[in-house]
């Protein structure tokens, strides 16, 4: 299925690693001998560079687009692998109890050997990188340990570090799993990528993925507002005049179709494709995927944008009356109704890692808002004009806006809020999306534009364009189709589905958002998404807050028992002297003693910050020296 | 001791003056011995006297000083009580006489033994043995610390913890012992012990084994493929033939059946020529066909079809068709079969009885229509119909398009019903619409060839058709150039019928621009009231702010190197008018503080449109406005001091009243100093420095039992738990219940023995527990299970599952050690 390079075009093949291919039972352990030397000799053949002259000077780049994903359900929950930890050095091995009974000299096993008698090729666990399973620890530990530890304490610790450990490195190991890679596009030596079509594209991809790229004419309802399902295989698209559409975008199956005979503002699935919310002229209404109308909650009233929390099943809206209101679907409650204070409100996204909404300003600021709180949790000053368009990428560390100065600016979220790069654009973009693996969409007029970032995890450099794209009607709605290659533009035409290779997360979780779940699997997660249904209070800014001590309660109540108590039972007793005989307890002699006490502890104290101050300063030393190991010659150095 | 008191005496001279006294107040005897005698008791009692001053002896009673019958207990002196008894001085008298040698040597040894204490209180005694008591038993239990120990740590344990030997009896034992019974165990076991299937060695037999040896992996791998293709290919089959057998319409099956009818004559036929005598058997096969259709009464009329045709037949064309086709079919039946004579032409002559009605009967039908042989495929090739349809149905929307745009433009929903079906036309991509006509026409030809070769196959003996069929061939040829021709037009035609509605578009698009104008103006308005007012409220402040903010930028401008970009490169004509919207000069990050610079290489356009941009938000003044948010929040979130002074209190009072400074600051209770804000150092930004209580009190808030500090205990809860973030394994490992108990098992105290028997085994591994985790549990010893009696495993089996929890928690304490060892071995 995967679209394979073709030999002429330049593409080299990605070395598949020196790993030798592990052992079946029946080649046996003698066979060392010849170990298919053909094979190797072939793979060798395949990485060596093509010629030059075999190149086809038609196709200059190379392409690996939207392949495919396999059907089968890539996750982590089903990893059926025996994994270990580094620490458990004991080899796992099926019971050993099947042992012949009858014959009184009991047959031993040897430690390598299975029942069958067939050996293990690789015995022992696979050996997983640090980097790796560093991807996967929760941090380091914030306490410093000053004085000796109880043992439970310290037992409980232990457990605590060896499970961390464990779980992290049997996660990294479960990564094998994850066999996709994403798609790239490179333009052939100093080719500009952003010079390429979406014709060249669908060319030189593969017919499944070049199918992904189409136009929708729909030029008479106007611009269209589009939103994907979680799962990326279904598309809403609503006209601003009245026209809704549901439908299965891969295989072109249409869901539901109608007129709602009224402005459309905005259109959202729900948790599932079955469910989903428009906001009308006045209400925001509820549709099922037959179109036929569930709800029309009028408290929610002349709405303008609408974001979906997931987690939380949570309908975030904001109107026109300047109100930011959570619907909880599941039990049809307004949780909160938020005044902004900013006027009208008709720019809003959500933070995909924290659930906190950002809404764009005319005053040129972003705010910040979790339910839970009345007023903005944060604040930015992001432009000198109004906010147009405001985008989180989805680790939830960089946003981008844009505003009516014609600039976009990309701010880090991890606790400074400060602008990391800014571009002025001639038009300045109505619309920023972001995808998966952080590729920045902004539509510009009838333009779309894609840029990407130069490391993995980093933010687009707004330098240079990826991709253009230019639809035939001015962009109304941009997003990225999650776990596809694509990105959709609803424009005043219609609809555009972009091919952008390298957007979208190659490989899918099959038990939480599964593109090719049948009926019963959606049903049966959905009850499973409801029960692990997040509160909307716990939305904040950091999701981690719920694995914290809430200080300030715990000191409240440390006092209050004090109070109660009238004396601290937690408190370490002051030094009191001993008495002593012979004139040796005098008042004198008392005082003495209690500053000597004094004096150790301090003295203590010191030495340790010392010692810790030293310790940091011999690692700067470390860290500094990186340099060539000194030589004999160097002392004729000038 | 006389000594003593004649000291004593000398020591209390000071009272002798005393004795003297008495002594004179003694009468004086009237006899001069009695004198002398009185003179001496005197000086007795005078000694007494004198003894008795020391304050000890006054008890000391008088002397006997007559012989008298009795003797009165009181006078009974006890001289030389201090002094001890000496044995010597018992023995002198009879150290001679050699009559009491025995009591001398009892007495000797009497000596010789040391004399016994006095027995300790009962208190003290208690106290005693209390204490050596607590000292053995503490010293006993030392011996379950690690026990426990190992017991608290261990992240689970199943109990019983002495495991039954259900798990020991391994296969092979259960095999010997089992025997087959039934007949339909034994024939298992024969095949099984034929085929030298290993009993205890289930994976592979030794005949599989050299099996595999002897393939080499290419081998095993292309006869994988083969496999795999078969199974491929059988699957295919099957979902044609299910495919097929849904289908309901009788025409296709009918036509189906015909197929096949001729398909196996034609097959007849070669094998007539080849193999003789199977073809006999094959002929059998179709007389026995052909006598079962005549059994089954299919065709006699008689059917509800048949009937409903004769009604219609009247009105109807086709029904009168089908029903005379019926009538045909069952004169056939019915004929009476010609004894088979030798000769082959008999046979064809048959043959054409069976072959020829069916043609010459639509022919004769289809007389009206151009070609005979087109009608004859009508029910094979139903797909080229439709396609030469399409154009005309598009073409006919197409005018009623013109129509209606002339009669009701408003009409939305007409409309939409008419868009949806011209969509259905354009709205797939233009691309893949190409493909699939390219895809499609061979097909469609493909189809028609096979028609024809069916019909030549047929039609051999009759040679006039065959230049007909010719004539069809090319007639179809050039049925499927014009189909080719329509489906063309219908590819130009989205864009030839939008040329009408296009202007409509063009206007939708204009009206939209103003939409989409007017909601910047919107937007735009109240920033340009805004300005209005606050030029006039404050031009001159701002004017010195922006002068000192433009410095401040160029000063950075200066220090960091701007990006300049190159130009994209630009191939083609469309990308370049691209590029010239696109491609802007980078900025740095500026600081918020400041406002954009204008960067003088700048194109001239670049130049008007920063200039425009400048002059549009000179007078919004975010900057200031923000600065003045965050100031109030600063204030707001700060903690007010409390001003107790009471104006008015110990002075006089009345208008004008002023409180001293001094007062003020007497009676003002500060504030206390907070932490510093989150965002001192952030200009551009204002957070928020509120708790969120709603989710305070989700979290916890107390520090648990072993922890003394809060960072231990988030470190102990930093790892998820649940499926979503773990892989399975991890999940279940974090997940598995502390303590597992097995239903219907007697759950039984730990045993001392047990303990004593392994002390060392604790020392070495105190986490053996974790093993469990992995589903690997070793076997415990054998003879454990040997020596199980087999009432106690009944027993065992049959105890109702349920033991008391207060008793399991006991047992968590204490547990057999010895098993447990045995256990985790």
């Amino acid at each position: 299925m995967e679209a394979a390079p073709k030999p002429g075009s330049g593409a080299h093949v990605k070395g598949q690693g020196k790993k030798q291919k592990p052992r079946r039972y029946w080649e046996g352990g003698n066979d060392e001998a010849h170990p298919l030397p053909d094979k190797g000799s072939k793979r060798k053949w395949e990485e060596r560079p093509q010629p030059k002259d075999a190149q086809v000077p038609k196709k200059p780049k190379q392409i690996r687009e939207p392949r495919p994903k396999q059907k089968q359900e890539l996750s982590s929950k089903q990893t059926q692998k025996v994994l270990r930890s580094k620490q458990t050095q004991k080899v796992l091995r099926p019971k050993q109890n099947l042992k012949d009974c009858n014959s009184d000299q009991k047959q031993e096993l040897k430690p390598n050997q299975t029942l069958s008698g067939a050996q293990d090729p690789f015995p022992g666990p696979a050996p997983v990188s640090e980097n790796a399973v560093n991807k996967f620890r929760r941090g380091g530990s914030k306490f410093v340990t000053k004085q000796p530890l109880k043992l439970v304490t310290k037992d409980k610790l232990k457990v605590a570090a060896s499970e961390e450990e464990e779980t992290s490195v049997r996660a990294a190991r479960a990564e094998l799993l994850l066999s996709e890679e994403p798609g790239f596009l490179e333009g052939e030596d100093g080719e500009d990528t952003a010079t390429i079509h979406q014709s060249d594209i669908v060319e030189a991809v593969d017919i499944a993925s070049a199918a992904k790229h189409f136009d929708l004419n729909l030029h008479q309802f106007g611009p269209y507002r589009l939103n994907y399902s979680r799962t990326g295989r279904h598309l809403a698209l609503g006209g601003r005049r009245g026209h809704v559409a549901t439908f299965d975008w891969i295989t072109k199956k249409l869901m539901c179709e109608i007129n709602v005979m009224e402005a459309v503002r905005d259109i959202r699935f729900l948790h599932t494709e079955t469910l989903f919310a428009v906001a009308q002229k006045r209400w925001l209404h509820i549709y099922d995927n037959q179109g036929i109308e569930l709800h029309c909650v009028r408290r929610c009233d002349r709405v303008t944008r609408l974001e979906f929390l997931p987690f939380h099943f949570l309908l975030a809206t904001a109107s026109e009356t300047g109100f930011l209101t959570y619907l909880d679907v599941s039990v049809g409650k307004i949780v909160a109704s938020l005044m902004a204070r900013a006027g009208r409100l008709d720019v809003m996204t959500q933070n995909p890692h924290n659930a906190v909404i950002h809404l764009g300003h005319s005053n040129g600021t972003v705010s910040l808002w979790c339910p839970a709180m009345k007023e903005p949790v944060v604040k930015i000053l992001c432009h000198r004009g109004g906010v147009r368009a405001v985008a989180v990428d989805s680790s939830g560390t960089y946003m981008a806006t844009s505003g009516l100065d014609h600039q976009v600016k990309i701010f880090d979220l991890r606790g400074k809020y400060q602008p990391l790069t800014a571009r002025a654009l001639p038009q300045g973009a109505g619309h920023l999306a972001f995808s998966q693996r952080g590729l920045l969409a902004g539509g510009m007029g009838d333009v779309v534009t894609i840029w990407r970032g130069q490391g993995q995890g980093g933010f687009p450099s707004l330098d240079q364009p990826y991709l253009t794209h230019r639809p035939h009607g001015h962009i109304h709605s941009l997003q990225f189709c999650p776990f596809e290659d694509v990105l959709g533009a609803g424009h005043s035409r219609g609809f555009t589905s972009i091919l952008v290779p390298g957007a979208g997360e190659p490989n899918f979780d099959g038990l939480e958002s599964n593109p090719y779940r049948s009926r019963k699997q959606r049903q049966e997660w959905e009850v499973k998404a409801l029960m692990e249904k997040i509160p909307a209070e716990l939305i904040g800014l950091d999701p981690r807050n719920l694995g914290e001590i809430d200080v300030i309660s715990l000191e409240q109540k440390k006092k209050e028992r004090v109070e109660r108590l009238g004396f601290d039972p937690e408190a370490k007793a002051p030094f009191q002297p001993k008495q002593k005989k012979k004139g040796r307890s005098s008042t004198a002699n008392l005082v003495k003693r209690k500053i000597k006490v004094k004096d150790q502890e301090h003295r203590e104290q010191v030495r340790q910050s010392l010692q810790q101050q030293q310790q940091q300063q011999k690692k700067l030393q470390t860290s500094q020296s990186t340099g060539p190991p000194p030589s004999a010659l160097d002392r004729f150095k000038r | 001791m006389n000594g003593k008191v004649s000291e004593k005496s000398l020591l209390a001279l000071s009272h002798l003056g005393k004795a003297v006294d008495s002594l004179k107040d003694f009468p004086q005897s009237a006899s001069e011995d009695e004198e002398a005698i009185d003179g001496e008791r005197n000086h007795q009692k005078l000694l007494e006297k004198i003894g008795y001053l020391d304050g000890k002896n006054r008890q000391r009673l008088a002397e006997r000083s007559e012989a008298s019958l009795q003797v009165s207990e009181f006078s009974v002196s006890n001289e030389g009580t201090g002094e001890q008894l000496d044995l010597a001085e018992l023995l002198g008298p009879i150290k001679s006489s050699s009559s009491m040698g025995t009591v001398k040597k009892q007495l000797k040894k009497v000596k010789n033994k040391k004399t016994v204490d006095l027995p300790l209180s009962k208190e003290e005694r208690e106290r005693i043995s209390r204490e050596a008591a607590y000292n053995k038993i503490s010293q006993d239990m030392t011996k379950w610390d690690p026990v426990v120990l190992k017991n608290r740590r261990a992240a689970q344990l199943v109990f019983p913890l002495e495991q039954d030997g259900v798990l020991e009896n391994c296969i092979g034992e259960v095999l010997g012992s089992w025997k087959a019974r039934t007949p339909l165990e034994k024939e298992i076991f024969n095949l099984l012990h034929q085929n030298k299937q290993p009993l205890t060695d289930p994976l592979l037999t030794p005949v599989e084994k050299e099996s595999l040896k002897a393939m080499s992996l290419e081998e095993a791998k292309q006869r994988r493929a083969e496999l795999q293709k078969a199974r491929a290919l059988q699957s295919y089959y099957e979902a044609r033939a299910r495919r097929e057998k849904k289908i309901k319409s009788k025409k296709f099956h009918k036509v189906l059946k015909k197929r096949n009818d001729k398909k196996i004559l034609k097959n007849f036929e070669e094998l007539r020529k080849v193999d003789p005598t199977s073809a006999l058997e094959e002929l059998a096969k179709m007389e026995r066909a052909r006598i079962q259709e005549r059994m089954s009464l299919k065709h006699q009329n008689k059917g509800k079809w048949a009937k409903s045709k004769v009604i219609m037949a009247k009105y109807d064309l086709e029904a009168r068709k089908a029903m005379q086709e019926q009538l045909l079919k069952n004169k056939e039946l019915t004929q009476k079969l010609k004894v088979p004579s030798d000769s082959e032409h008999d046979e064809d002559a048959e043959e054409e009885n069976g072959l020829i009605p069916d043609i010459v009967n639509e022919v004769q039908i289809s007389t009206d229509g151009p070609n005979p042989w087109m009608q004859r495929n009508h029910g094979i090739t139903t797909k080229t119909p439709p396609i030469q349809k399409e154009p005309l149905s598009s073409e006919e929307s197409e005018l009623e398009e013109d129509e209606k745009a002339n009669e009701e433009e408003e009409a939305l929903l007409q409309e939409l019903i008419e868009r949806r079906s011209l969509r259905k036309g354009s709205e797939v991509d233009q691309g893949s619409q190409k493909q699939e006509l390219t895809t499609k026409a061979p097909r469609r030809t493909e189809e028609t060839e096979e028609v024809l070769a069916e019909l030549r196959t047929l039609s051999e003996q009759i040679n006039k058709k065959a230049k007909k069929r010719q004539d069809g061939e090319q007639s179809v040829n050039s049925s499927s150039a014009v189909s080719k021709e329509p489906s063309i037009q219908r590819e130009e035609q989205p864009s030839l019928d939008e040329r009408p509605e296009r202007v409509q578009t063009m206007e939708a698009l204009d009206t939209l621009g103003l939409d989409e104008a007017v909601q910047e103006q919107k937007v735009l308005e109240p920033v340009a009231e805004r300005r209005r007012r606050r030029r006039q409220r404050r031009r001159e402040e701002e004017q010195e702010q922006e002068e000192e903010q433009e410095q401040e930028q160029k000063q950075e401008q200066e220090h960091r190197p701007s990006k300049q970009k190159s130009p994209l490169k630009k191939k083609k004509e469309p990308m370049a008018a691209l590029h010239t919207i696109i491609s802007g000069k980078t900025h740095q990050a500026n600081p918020l503080s400041a406002p954009i610079v204008v960067e003088e290489e700048d194109c001239d356009e670049d130049a008007t449109q920063r200039q425009i941009i400048k002059e549009a938000f000179a007078g919004d003044d975010v900057i200031a406005d923000f600065q003045k948010d965050k100031l109030e929040a600063e204030k707001a979130s700060k903690p007010k001091e409390i001003d107790l002074s009471l104006p008015g209190w110990g002075q006089w009072g009345g208008p004008g009243l002023v409180i001293s400074a001094r007062k003020r600051r007497r009676f003002l209770v500060k504030a206390p100093k907070g932490s510093a804000r989150k965002d001192q150092c952030l200009p551009n930004v204002v957070i928020s420095e509120k708790r969120n209580i709603q989710a305070a009190a989700h979290q916890v808030n107390v520090l648990p039992f072993p922890f003394t500090h809060q960072g231990q205990f988030e470190e102990t809860i930093k790892v998820p738990v649940g499926a979503t973030w773990n892989t399975q394994r991890a999940f279940q490992k974090l997940t598995a219940p502390r303590i597992v108990t097995r239903p219907g098992y007697i759950i039984e105290p730990i045993k001392e023995k047990d303990v004593e028997s392994s002390p060392s085994h604790w020392a070495h591994q105190p986490y053996r527990g974790k093993a469990r985790l992995h589903g690997y549990s070793p076997p415990p010893p054998k003879e454990r299970s040997i020596k199980e009696s087999p009432i106690t495993h009944q027993l065992i089996t049959h105890t109702p599952p349920l033991l008391p929890p207060q008793k399991k928690k006991k047992n968590l304490a204490t547990m057999s050690t010895g098993d447990e060892a045995s256990f985790w071995k």
